[in-house]
């Protein structure tokens, strides 16, 4: 079997154990999935008899499992208790504002971190400075870095918009970019905190390589060592850590999005969350863990493909 | 054994140890009672009778946050023993059996890590409603498949010396084994991942209640009380700006902690 074949098989069963710990979480609740409707007094014991057997769920919890998984794969992803429309229809209609935050975001993360990541392997002071920021990175609690920034550029400052993707008033790109920066600069923080931190130590193993040693020796200066064959050495491994991330990237979307009313799936997933919309909130963590499933095979294949180094060991 | 602790990681566990002692001794340190209202001072800037403020109801926000300090650290330090005892028990059995069990074991980490962690967590903090205590379960559940892959791989080179060898050769139980041979090589390990999970502890316990499914009022959290200060950022900025310096502060000693810890 080729690698790929064989990483793919291992995807599978994965993907199987995660929709039945979406499920049984969501199933969890006093109540199930109409929990929500047991405490609203105008809806009336028989309403919810009825709900129950069209949705299904009076049927034994196996037969519920599957047959959910398989409209699920099939693309059926139920109806909103909140609003009726399907599921993925209000799922697609957010895809676009979040697809543009969190790829601009990522971009800038990744450029920060080698911008780093070079500069900390060539300078002492920027090492220090680095390794300070990253744990500042790490430890800051997102939605509260996000209302500060919103207090003091938006509220005192007025330099910039503080919440949604666009000015009611018919904004030009430059109102788009107005709303983008804060919440990019949040995100983009999250992110570089820990991949400046990777992509540092990762160029200083390679600084201790023996080619690095040779190069030296041929009387190449410390800049091209660095940028030609540290860092080149370091981006393969620092790609799949990227890509890795994308669990993270899912949490660090839901906070930044709901902070700055970014129409997004995370701002989806907070509203869904606060009505206890089930059919949306499983469907986003399916989603995202496929996501994450699929990056990670993806980053698999790529680096199999691409570093021979990795194929002897498997 | 004279090893030289960094000056950085003295500074972060004395300010955490402070923490603690403020946290234990609120009650009697802290300058109102905790419900204490004084409607004369509503909504009352940082002043020299209220160092942080006071909120809508004119409870003394130092107060609230001294109080606010025994939930946000417990709910750390217990989550953090919760994640990595199972993080331990998984993965020193994963790496100890081998086979399927590692097999099985392993599949199943891999599946929890891939399940963003927040977003899980608020969904089972939303269907579950929990108390603190639950709370606290639910924290440290979501945080142990980190710890159990380190300690796999760890229990995996330890299980291959010799001692180890020896050990079974002399016909020590498998138990006795790993935990008087095995668990102790695993100690380092364990103690950053502690170290980190507190933080983490701190930082996803404030998430959850700042989206309003985490500890409710009238316990007093730093999360909730953002959670109820994000309305009233622009108007009331100190009710909002130190709990959150707060968390950051103590999530902060915890990772330049575990960073020393490492090195």
């Amino acid at each position: 079997m080729s690698f790929a074949a064989r990483r793919l098989a291992q995807a599978v069963p994965l993907l199987l154990i995660i929709s039945l710990l979406v499920f049984g979480l969501i199933h969890a609740a006093p109540g199930g999935p109409l929990s929500l409707y047991l405490d609203n007094p105008n809806v009336r014991p028989e309403d919810i008899e009825r709900l129950k057997r069209a949705m299904g769920l009076d049927k034994p919890l196996g037969t519920q499992y599957v047959s959910w998984l398989a409209s699920f794969v099939r693309g059926d992803w139920g109806y909103s208790y909140a609003d009726g429309r399907p599921v993925t229809e209000r799922m697609l209609e957010r895809v676009p504002a979040t697809l543009q935050l969190v790829g601009i975001s990522t971009v800038l993360a990744v450029l920060v971190s080698v911008a780093v990541g070079v500069g900390a392997a060539l300078r002492r002071g920027v090492d220090q400075a680095a390794s300070i920021g990253a744990v500042a990175g790490l430890s800051v609690p997102v939605f509260w870095l996000g209302l500060v920034l919103q207090l003091l550029f938006s509220n005192t400052l007025g330099w910039l918009p503080s919440s949604g993707r666009a000015s009611f008033v018919g904004g030009g790109l430059a109102d788009r970019l107005a709303h983008l920066v804060l919440p990019v600069t949040v995100l983009a923080l999250a992110h570089a905190a820990g991949w400046s931190r990777y992509l540092r130590g990762s160029v200083r193993l390679a600084l201790a390589q023996p080619f690095a040693k040779a190069a030296r020796a041929r009387g190449v200066t410390e800049t091209r060592i660095v940028l030609r064959h540290a860092l080149r050495h370091a981006l393969l491994p620092f790609a799949t850590v990227v890509l890795l991330d994308a669990s993270i990237m899912a949490s660090g979307a839901v906070v930044t999005e709901s902070v700055f009313a970014w129409p997004g799936i995370g701002s989806l997933f907070t509203e869904a969350l606060a009505k206890r919309d089930y059919t949306v909130l499983m469907a986003f963590l399916m989603c995202a863990s496929v996501a994450v499933v699929t990056l990670s095979f993806l980053a698999d294949v790529a680096v199999h493909a691409l570093d021979p180094r990795t194929r002897d060991a498997s | 054994m004279a090893t030289r602790v960094p000056r950085q990681a003295m500074v972060a566990g004395a300010i955490l140890i402070a923490l603690v002692v403020l946290a234990a001794l609120a009650p009697v340190i802290s300058p109102f009672a905790f419900d204490a209202l004084d409607l004369a001072h509503r909504r009352a800037p940082p002043s020299i009778s209220h160092w942080f403020g006071t909120d809508e109801l004119g409870r003394d926000l130092l107060t609230r946050v001294l109080f606010g300090a025994r939930v946000s650290l417990a709910v750390g330090f217990v989550s953090a023993a919760v994640s990595v005892l199972l993080g331990v028990a998984i993965g020193a059995t994963a790496g100890w059996s081998g086979r399927w069990i590692d097999a099985i074991l392993m599949r199943v980490t891999d599946a929890m890590l891939a399940v963003p962690r927040l977003p899980l967590l608020m969904i089972a903090a939303a269907v579950l409603a929990p108390n603190v205590a639950v709370l606290v379960l639910l924290v440290g559940a979501a945080g142990w498949m980190e710890t159990a892959r380190v300690v796999r791989a760890e229990v995996q080179s330890i299980k291959a010396n010799d001692f180890v060898t020896a050990a079974r050769a002399v016909g020590a139980a498998s138990s006795r084994v790993v935990i008087r041979h095995v668990l102790p090589g695993v100690l380092p390990t364990a103690a950053v991942a502690t170290t980190l999970a507190v933080g983490r502890g701190i930082l996803l316990e404030s998430a959850l209640s700042f989206f309003g499914v985490g500890v409710q009022p009238p316990a007093a959290s730093w999360g909730n009380m953002l959670y109820q200060a994000q309305t009233t950022m622009t108007s009331e900025p100190w009710l909002g700006i130190f709990p959150g310096a707060l968390i950051f502060l103590t999530v902060l000693c915890c990772n330049s902690l575990a960073t020393a810890l490492t090195e």
